[in-house]
C-alpha cells in the first residue's frame, strides 16, 4: 500500500490509510461548541414546579423565561397530573424499569406523559447500546416491523420511478417516498409513484416529499397517502431559522389530517448544530426537546435518528448511540418511529452494517426512513445507509439473524415482469391523459436498467412540461384510476383506489399504521405487548421461509448437477482401473499418491475447478521426472487427508506418499510421522493451482531423495475462503465419506491419460 | 352511533363499513371502480369527516393518546375550511409574517365565527400571546 519509504512510520499506518473509513471525519468532543451526543454543562438538571395545576417553571426555566419551545411542551406535552408522580421518581429506577420486561410498555408511557426533555435524556443516558437496543424493541408501539424505501432518480424519469416504485413494493416496502432533482417536476414524480406503487398488491403509501404546500397540494389531488417532512428543532433559534413555529407546525399537522394523510414531524440529533443555533446543548437533550413538542402537537409519529444530521452525529463520540437514544425516547413517547438509518453516515460497510443491526433484530415501525431501494447515484435525498447496491446484503442479514427486517427476496423473473407492468401501466396513463408517447424503447431501456446511467427515456426538462401539465389543467387520481382502467388495467386501478379510500375511515392516522395484506395494521390493532421470550414479534415459521429464500442456494443435488457436467468430459481424458489390492512395498523408488474414495469416480475437479486428471498428471510427471515412479492408490477406509497421506507413506517404498481429496486438499506424509505432523500440506484447496501440485509432486521425490526442499506455499490474500467454499466443501466431503467403510483395503490403480 | 368508540371498534373500516361514509354520503362499500368508472365516485367522495376524524380522536383516547386525539378535533374543524384559507393562515403563523399581534387574532376570529372552528381560533390566540413573548412580530428579510 503505502509506497514510500518511511523508516519512521509503522507501514500498517499508510495501509490504515487507504481503508474507506479514513473517508469519514471525525469530530473532537467539544460541548460548548455543541459536540456532545450525551451531557453537556450547558444542559439543565431535570426539574418541574406546579402550582394550581399549571406549570410554572420547567428543566430549571421558569415559565415567564420559556421559550416557545419549552412554552409549547409545557402547555401540549406535559401532562399536570402526571408529572409529580413521574419527575418524584429516581432516573436510574426508571431506567431499569425500561430493560425489565416485567414492567408494562403502558405504565412507562404513562410515566413519560409526565416527564420533561431533561428527565427523559437523563434516563435514557443510563443506558448502554444494548440496553437501549432492547428497551427500543420493548417500547415501540407497533408490533409489526416495518420499512420505507426511497424511490427517485437522477433524470426525475416517470417511467424508471414507476418501475422502481413497482420494484420496491414487490420487496416488500410497507412506505415509499419520492423527491426531485428539479422541485417543479412533484406532480410527475407524483403520478409515476402512485401508479408503480399500485403494481402487484396494494396497501404501500407512497410520499412526495416537496414545498410544505405543494406537498400538502398533491396530497389533496389524492397522488399521495402520508408527509413526513414536517420538521421541528430543539431551540427556538433554530426553529425560526427553519421558517416556522411550534404553533405554525402544529398547524399543519391539523390541516393534514384534515385532509385524512397521515402525518409523522422529522427531527434528529444535528440540526441545531448544522444550524449553527444549539445553545452549547446536547444532542440528546435538544432531541428530547424535539420529541416532546412533537408528541404535544399530537402528530402520530415521527422519523427521528439523526436523518440528515446523522452523519454529523456519527462524527461525535458516542453519537452512534445517541442516534439509538432519541429513537427510544421517540416510541417511549408513543410516537410512531421511522427511525433514520436514512442518510448514510459512513463510508465504511463495517459501520453500516453496524448501525443496522440493533433496529433489524429489535424490529421497528419503519426500520429505515429511506432505505434506498435505488442505486446511490439515484438517490434524490443523498445516498441512504443501504442501496439498491447493498439490498442483498441487507436480506442476507435477515437471513443470518432470522430477524424480520420487512423485506422479502425477489425473483429475477418477478422483478422483470413488475417492472415491465408498471412501465406499461405509467405509459398508458400519459396517453390517456395525454402528457406524453413514451416509445417502445423508451420503455425497454427502463425496464431492464439498475440506474438511470442506462436508460433512454425522459429527461428533467421533458419532466417538467409533464409536471405543470398535471398540476395546471388539476388532474387527480381520479382520473389516473380511469385512465388504467380503461385501457385494461383493472387491478392497479383497483389497488390505487383502495388507497385513496383509506383516507375516507381515517383509521391509517392511528399511530403506527401501514396496510398488510389489505388491512390497516396500526398500534391500536398490532399493539407491541413484549413482555419477554415468546412475547412480541415473532417470525412465524411462513415469514422464516420467505425471509430464507435468497437466491443461488447450494444443495447436494447441485453439487451432484454440476460434477456430472464435469464426468463425460473427464471420461474422456483419464481411465482408472483397479489391478488388485495394495500392499506395501519396499521399492525405493516409489512414491504412493492416495486418493480419496469418490476421486474420479464420483467428483472430477477441485474446489480450484482443477481437473482432477491434471492434478494427478502434474504430480506424476513431477515425480517421474526425479526418476521416481508414482504408484497410484485409492483408500476406501478413510477421507481424511492426513489419513490419506499417512497410509499411503505407509504403502510407499521410499516411505514417502501424498494423499490427496477429491476436492483438491493434499498432504506430503512421511511412514514414521503422527498423523497431524506432515512435511507439507495445501489446505486452501480453493486458491491451489496446477503448479503447486507440480511442486508438490518434485518436493515428495525431494523428500524420498533425501533432499530437504523449499515447501511449496500457495500464496493466500486473505480470502474469507470459509465464507466461499465451505458449503460447498461440506456437501463434497459427505459424499466422500459416504463411500467409505470401516477396514476397507486399498486398492492399486492403473490410471491412463488418453489425451 | 352514541356510546364511545374503544379500540375494539378499529378499524372503522373493517367493524363499519356501511357506517363510514365519504363527504357526499358515500359509503365505502359504495366506491367501488365501477362506480369511480361510470363517474358515480369523484374525488369528494374520497376525502374525510369531521365525524370520522372525531371517530379517530375517541379511539386515540381510548388508546390514551389525549394529545393525539386534540390533533384530530382541531382538523375536524378544518375539514370544510377552503384549502387557500388554510395556506394562507399557515403562512401567518410562519415567523415574522404576522406584524402585529392583531392580525392574528383576527385570523382567529374567522375561525371561530366563520368556520365555526374554536379549538383552532383558540389555537392561534395561544400563539398570538406567545409570539408577543417572544418577539416574533419583527420584520424579517
Amino acid at each position: 500500500m503505502g509506497s514510500s519509504y518511511n523508516p519512521n512510520r509503522w507501514r500498517r499506518y499508510a495501509d490504515w490509510d487507504e481503508r474507506p473509513l479514513r473517508l469519514d471525519k471525525f469530530a473532537k468532543e467539544d460541548p460548548a461548541n455543541g459536540f456532545s451526543a450525551f451531557s453537556s454543562p450547558a444542559d439543565p438538571k431535570p426539574s418541574v414546579k406546579i402550582n394550581a395545576g399549571s406549570i410554572v417553571s420547567m428543566d430549571g426555566v421558569l415559565a415567564h423565561d420559556f421559550d416557545m419551545i419549552d412554552e409549547f411542551i409545557a402547555r401540549h406535552h406535559i401532562d399536570p397530573a402526571m408529572t409529580e408522580e413521574a419527575m418524584a421518581m429516581d432516573s436510574g429506577h426508571i431506567a431499569r424499569m425500561l430493560v425489565d420486561m416485567n414492567v408494562p410498555r403502558e405504565a412507562l408511557v404513562r410515566l413519560a406523559h409526565g416527564m420533561t426533555p431533561a428527565k427523559l435524556a437523563d434516563v435514557v443516558s443510563r443506558l448502554n447500546a444494548l440496553e437501549i437496543a432492547f428497551a427500543y424493541s420493548k417500547m415501540r408501539a407497533r408490533k409489526t416491523p416495518g420499512n420505507q424505501a426511497h424511490v427517485t432518480n437522477a433524470k426525475d424519469d416517470p417511467l424508471q420511478l414507476a418501475a422502481d416504485a413497482a420494484t420496491a413494493v414487490a420487496f416488500g416496502f410497507d412506505e415509499i417516498e419520492t423527491t426531485m432533482r428539479v422541485s417543479r417536476n412533484a406532480w410527475s414524480n407524483a403520478v409515476a409513484c402512485a401508479v408503480g406503487s399500485a403494481v402487484g398488491r396494494w396497501g404501500v403509501l407512497f410520499q412526495c416529499s416537496s414545498e410544505e404546500a405543494e406537498e400538502l397540494r398533491i396530497g389533496m389531488a389524492g397522488f399521495t397517502s402520508y408527509a413526513e417532512t414536517v420538521s421541528v428543532y430543539g431551540t427556538e433559534k433554530t426553529f425560526i431559522d427553519g421558517d416556522d413555529t411550534p404553533w405554525s407546525k402544529a398547524f399543519l399537522a391539523a390541516a393534514y389530517a384534515s385532509r385524512g394523510i397521515k402525518m409523522r414531524c422529522t427531527s434528529g440529533a444535528g440540526s441545531e448544530l448544522l444550524m449553527g443555533f444549539h445553545e452549547s446543548k446536547s444532542l440528546l437533550y435538544l432531541e428530547a426537546r424535539c420529541l416532546c413538542l412533537q408528541r404535544g402537537m399530537g402528530v402520530q409519529g415521527t422519523q427521528n435518528g439523526g436523518i440528515d444530521g446523522a452523519p454529523l452525529t456519527a462524527t461525535i463520540p458516542g453519537g452512534v448511540r445517541e442516534l439509538m437514544a432519541e429513537n427510544l425516547i421517540a416510541v417511549w413517547l408513543d410516537l410512531e418511529c421511522a427511525s433514520g438509518n436514512d442518510a448514510r453516515s459512513t463510508e465504511s460497510e463495517i459501520r453500516v452494517g453496524a448501525k443496522i443491526l440493533p433496529y433489524l433484530i429489535g424490529g421497528s415501525d419503519l426500520i429505515c426512513s429511506g432505505f434506498g431501494s435505488i442505486l446511490a447515484y439515484d438517490n434524490s435525498f443523498n445516498p441512504s445507509l443501504f442501496n439498491g447496491e447493498e439490498m442483498e446484503d441487507y436480506l442476507v442479514l435477515q437471513r443470518d439473524f432470522e430477524a424480520d427486517g420487512g423485506l422479502t427476496p425477489l425473483p429475477e423473473s418477478k422483478a422483470l415482469d413488475l417492472r415491465r407492468k408498471a412501465v406499461d401501466c405509467i405509459a398508458a396513463v400519459f396517453e390517456e391523459l395525454d402528457l406524453g408517447q413514451p416509445t417502445a424503447d423508451m420503455k425497454q431501456s427502463v425496464v431492464i436498467a439498475s440506474g438511470s446511467n442506462e436508460t433512454r427515456s425522459y429527461m428533467p426538462r421533458e419532466v417538467a412540461g409533464i409536471s405543470e401539465a398535471i398540476k395546471d389543467r388539476g388532474i387527480t387520481v381520479v382520473d389516473v384510476i380511469k385512465a388504467l382502467a380503461k385501457r385494461g388495467f383493472r387491478e392497479e386501478a383497483e389497488n390505487l383506489l383502495n388507497v385513496v379510500k383509506l383516507r375516507v375511515s381515517g383509521d391509517y392516522l392511528q399511530t403506527s399504521a401501514m396496510v398488510r395484506n389489505g388491512k390497516v395494521v396500526s398500534a391500536i390493532n398490532d399493539p407491541n405487548t413484549y413482555q419477554g421470550p415468546g412475547t412480541g414479534y415473532r417470525v412465524s415459521e411462513s415469514r422464516r421461509l420467505e425471509i430464507n429464500s435468497i437466491r443461488d442456494v447450494l444443495d447436494q443435488d447441485e453439487v451432484l448437477r454440476s460434477e456430472a457436467m464435469h464426468e463425460k468430459e473427464e471420461a474422456r481424458r483419464i481411465g482408472y482401473r483397479v489391478i488388485g489390492e495394495a500392499i506395501p512395498s519396499d521399492d525405493k523408488d516409489e512414491i504412493v499418491i492416495g486418493i480419496s474414495p469418490a476421486f474420479g469416480l464420483k467428483l472430477f475437479q477441485t474446489t480450484a475447478s482443477h481437473r482432477l486428471s491434471d492434478i494427478l498428471k502434474n504430480m506424476i510427471t513431477a515425480i517421474e521426472s526425479r526418476g521416481l515412479k508414482a504408484r497410484i492408490v485409492r483408500f476406501n477406509h478413510t477421507a481424511d487427508t492426513s489419513f490419506l497421506g499417512l497410509s499411503a507413506a505407509r504403502l510407499s517404498g521410499s516411505g514417502i506418499g501424498i494423499g490427496i481429496q477429491a476436492k483438491g486438499t493434499a498432504v506430503i506424509h512421511q511412514r514414521d510421522r503422527l498423523p497431524h505432523n506432515n512435511l507439507e500440506l495445501f489446505s486452501n484447496a480453493p486458491i491451489t493451482q496446477l503448479e503447486h501440485y507440480k511442486g508438490f509432486g518434485a518436493n515428495a521425490a525431494a523428500y524420498a531423495l533425501g533432499e530437504m526442499p523449499e515447501p511449496v506455499v500457495v500464496p493466500t490474500r486473505g480470502e474469507a475462503m470459509g465464507s466461499r467454499y465451505h458449503a460447498r466443501v461440506a456437501l463434497i466431503y459427505a459424499i466422500e465419506t459416504a463411500l467409505t467403510s470401516e477396514g476397507a483395503a486399498p486398492q492399486n490403480i492403473e490410471v491412463k491419460f488418453k489425451l | 352511533m352514541t356510546r364511545k368508540l374503544t379500540l375494539a371498534d378499529y378499524p372503522l373500516a373493517e367493524t363499519r363499513s356501511a357506517e363510514v361514509k365519504g363527504t357526499r354520503g358515500k359509503s365505502l362499500d359504495d366506491i367501488s371502480l365501477d362506480a369511480v368508472l361510470t363517474g358515480d365516485v369523484a374525488m369528494e367522495d374520497l376525502r374525510i369527516t369531521p365525524k370520522a376524524l372525531a371517530d379517530q380522536a375517541e379511539i386515540s383516547r381510548a388508546a390514551n393518546r389525549p394529545t393525539l386525539a386534540l390533533n384530530f378535533e382541531r382538523a375536524a374543524e378544518l375539514v370544510n375550511v377552503p384549502q387557500d384559507f388554510i395556506m394562507s393562515s399557515y403562512e401567518l403563523l410562519r415567523p415574522g409574517r404576522a406584524k402585529t399581534k392583531q392580525q392574528i387574532l383576527n385570523v382567529a376570529q374567522i375561525f371561530r365565527n366563520q368556520h365555526n372552528s374554536p379549538a383552532i381560533a383558540a389555537f392561534f390566540e395561544e400563539a398570538a400571546e406567545i409570539y408577543e413573548r417572544r418577539g416574533l412580530y419583527t420584520h424579517r428579510f
